[in-house]
């Protein structure tokens, strides 16, 4: 018994409703006397789950690269540039990274953008000894290249890779928005590059 | 707008006040001997119709043969302002009086010129560096400071 094809009345009395309503629930009553199957329980016969072969390296690099979480380390201007990467216009969870953590312990990626003094200096390597393996530096702007427009300064350290580590450089002053979203996609195209069990040649 | 006093009318006050402060004068800038800073500040600090009772600022310039300190003051009261300089020319050690005593506002870039010039001001309530680190050598905003 199909209701849409039931001939329509021009006007409905209260107990055409009625009628009408009561159709319905008996059509539905007679449709659902067996137990609905659980969509999943095919997962249970043997031999029908899926299979996926891949390198090790190509799985753990593929997820690594997939959700690097930064870390906040803004020092100056070209801390702006990156919370507006951070913001919808240009929506830096396309790469799965828009967890931006306020603690080194929970991050992947030290995105050091803008000047860093040598009086900020201890605390910037802290925050980098604090994040645990694997991790991952990207120095933005000048600054934080090699001191950009204050490398004379007394105050100003000469590039931050004189205090840790740095994977990706990204010129600018400051970069625009596209140009750290193009340094995340190199520092991706490093990751996706390792070797997570060759032994390191001693030096 | 706020008006600038003359610097001949001060520097006549300050001579009658204190004889022999000044050393010259121009516009609203007059410039006054270093042993003189403190008692020159509380005069116009608490003369009436000076009541100069609000430092704008409190800056230093190094001239290679003398330093000079730069007192930007302003009267709220009366809404005028002027220039209180002064000149050090003793280069090893530099001296000159503190005067958060009358203005609260002079503490920390005291403490600044102290710590970029080396200049010390006595009677300073904390005289110790604000921006550099223990240890630094040399003071960077000196014409003859070399990394």
């Amino acid at each position: 018994m199909e209701l849409n094809n039931q001939p329509q009345p021009d006007v409905y009395s209260e107990k055409d409703l009625d009628r009408t309503e009561g159709q319905g629930i008996d059509f539905v009553k007679q449709q659902h006397q067996v137990q609905v199957e659980d969509p999943d329980s095919w997962q249970n016969e043997e031999g029908q789950q899926n299979f996926m072969l891949a390198s090790a390296d190509a799985l753990i690099n593929w997820a690594r690269a997939s959700s690097v979480w930064p870390v906040n380390a803004g020092l100056a201007c070209c801390a702006f540039e990156m919370i507006s990467t951070a913001s919808s216009r240009f929506d830096i969870s396309r790469f799965g990274m828009e967890i931006f953590r306020p603690s080194p312990r929970q991050a992947d990626l030290l995105i050091v953008n803008g000047t860093l003094t040598w009086k900020m200096a201890p605390q910037l390597k802290r925050i980098y000894d604090q994040m645990a393996e694997p991790k991952y530096v990207i120095a933005m702007g000048s600054c934080a290249i090699s001191g950009g427009l204050f490398r004379n300064s007394y105050a100003v350290v000469p590039g931050v890779n004189k205090i840790i580590p740095v994977d990706v450089y990204i010129p600018g002053c400051p970069p625009r928005p596209e140009a750290l979203l193009y340094g995340i996609q190199m520092l991706h195209k490093k990751i996706k590059k390792q070797k997570n069990f060759a032994k390191r040649k001693a030096a | 707008m706020t008006v600038e006093l003359l610097a001949t009318e001060i520097v006549s006050k300050l001579e009658a006040a204190l004889p022999g402060s000044t050393v010259e004068s121009s516009g609203y800038t007059v410039v006054i001997k270093d042993e003189f800073v403190l008692k020159a500040a509380n005069f116009l600090k608490n003369t009436a119709g000076l009541d100069l009772n609000y430092l704008n600022y409190l800056t230093a310039t190094d001239y290679t043969t003398y330093f000079e300190l730069v007192y930007d003051l302003v009267s709220l009261e009366h809404n005028h302002k002027m220039i209180l300089k002064t000149r050090l020319t003793n280069r090893e050690k530099p001296e000159v009086a503190s005067v958060v005593s009358i203005w609260k506002g002079a503490d920390f870039q005291e403490r600044e010129i102290y710590d970029l010039f080396g200049i010390s001001f006595t009677g300073h309530p904390n005289l110790k560096r604000i921006f550099l680190w223990e240890g630094f050598q040399g003071y960077p905003l000196r014409k003859d400071f070399k990394q």
